[in-house]
């Protein structure tokens, strides 16, 4: 006997699993981040919004884990990391400095099945997206605005960035491209310390006045995306629930300072 | 000691379980609320990594690293865990 077909299919994840990865490509993203293209012959591929955990080990056995967020999805083991040093961290000092070209690195991924994000299938009603970035946040989101475009899907893709300066923004040029892609993107900045020249506003943190003008209202039921430290998640979070966004469909990953 | 959520213990469950459950629900024993595993609140120091109810700050779930690659995996707060087949 057959399984019955269902309508709400369970959509298959890769396994994780530990991999290594050698570092093809290094370059530096912002001031103090650095973009790490891995080239991992066992990755299963991943879908956007993931993680992967870097395990570093020491001569004497130390062991040292941490969790970044993947740049890239699809079915390539070519894996993008941009790293943000944490100047007290344990790990992202080495990984922004001393990693080179050639370096093998210990991985455990893909992982991360809650904050994730898929072009809609044939039977599902797509939903519009709303993407809420604080600093190296950008990073899972700037992957699911990257899907997005390559699948040519129709969803509204919008995201808002919070970030320190001009010169902080990751991905760039890739943003750019995005919002002029026909799977558009719409990109909306809050610079927190210094605007760029010509900049409407003064400099200054995301409020829930310029979250409630920016970002998909909660009328259209959005499904909505937040990435960023974890002071930045809680604010926004709760701005979201106020403005009428349901709790199930807001979706947070926090991140923190080691 | 650093504030995160259970998105951090994708890794950490898939070697203890074998699956990534950041997306399963728990209820949690004390109050019977219940939600994604990524929406706990996780707090990671030197000696281990503490998982607790968002709703009643009751511990779920605690993993202490030994030697040897041995974790001590506890689950004193979760009444149930969705397991999808």
């Amino acid at each position: 006997m057959s399984a019955p077909a269902t309508t709400t299919a369970i959509r298959k994840h890769p396994p994780a699993g530990w991999h290594v990865a050698t570092v093809a490509e290094t370059r530096p993203e912002t001031r103090t981040a650095r973009r790490i293209e891995l080239d991992v012959p066992t990755w299963p591929g991943n879908d956007a919004g993931l993680h992967l955990d870097v395990r570093l080990t020491a001569p004497d056995g130390y062991q040292a884990t941490r969790s970044y967020s993947i740049a890239s999805s699809g079915e390539s083991t070519r894996v993008v990391l941009a790293v943000d040093e944490l100047p007290d961290g344990e790990v992202s000092p080495f990984l922004v400095h001393d990693l080179q070209r050639g370096d093998t690195l210990e991985l455990h991924g893909p992982l991360g099945a809650f904050f994730v994000w898929t072009p809609p299938d044939a039977a599902e009603t797509p939903r519009a997206v709303q993407l809420i970035a604080g600093g190296s946040g950008v990073v899972p989101l700037y992957a699911m605005a990257a899907a997005h475009a390559s699948a040519g899907d129709a969803t509204p893709f919008r995201l808002l960035y919070s970030v320190r300066t001009p010169e902080d923004v990751f991905f760039r040029d890739e943003l750019a491209g995005l919002t002029a892609s026909s799977a558009p993107l719409q990109l909306d900045f809050v610079y927190t310390r210094q605007v760029p020249d010509g900049w409407p506003t003064a400099a200054g943190r995301l409020t829930k006045a310029v979250l409630d003008a920016a970002a998909v209202p909660a009328a259209s039921r959005p499904l909505v995306y937040v990435c960023g430290p974890t002071p930045f998640v809680e604010a926004v979070a709760g701005w979201l629930i106020e403005a009428g966004h349901r709790p199930g469909d807001v979706r947070t990953e926090r991140f923190g300072g080691s | 000691m650093t504030k995160l959520d259970g998105n951090v213990l994708a890794g950490r469950l898939a070697d203890v379980l074998g699956w990534d459950a950041t997306a399963a629900d728990v209820r949690c024993a004390a109050c019977g609320a219940h939600g994604a595993i990524a929406v706990t609140v996780v707090y990671v120091t030197p000696m281990g990594t503490v998982a607790r109810c968002p709703h009643c700050d009751s511990v779920l779930a605690t993993f202490v690293d030994g030697d040897g690659g041995r974790v001590w995996f506890g689950m004193p707060g979760i009444s149930a865990l969705e397991v999808t087949h």
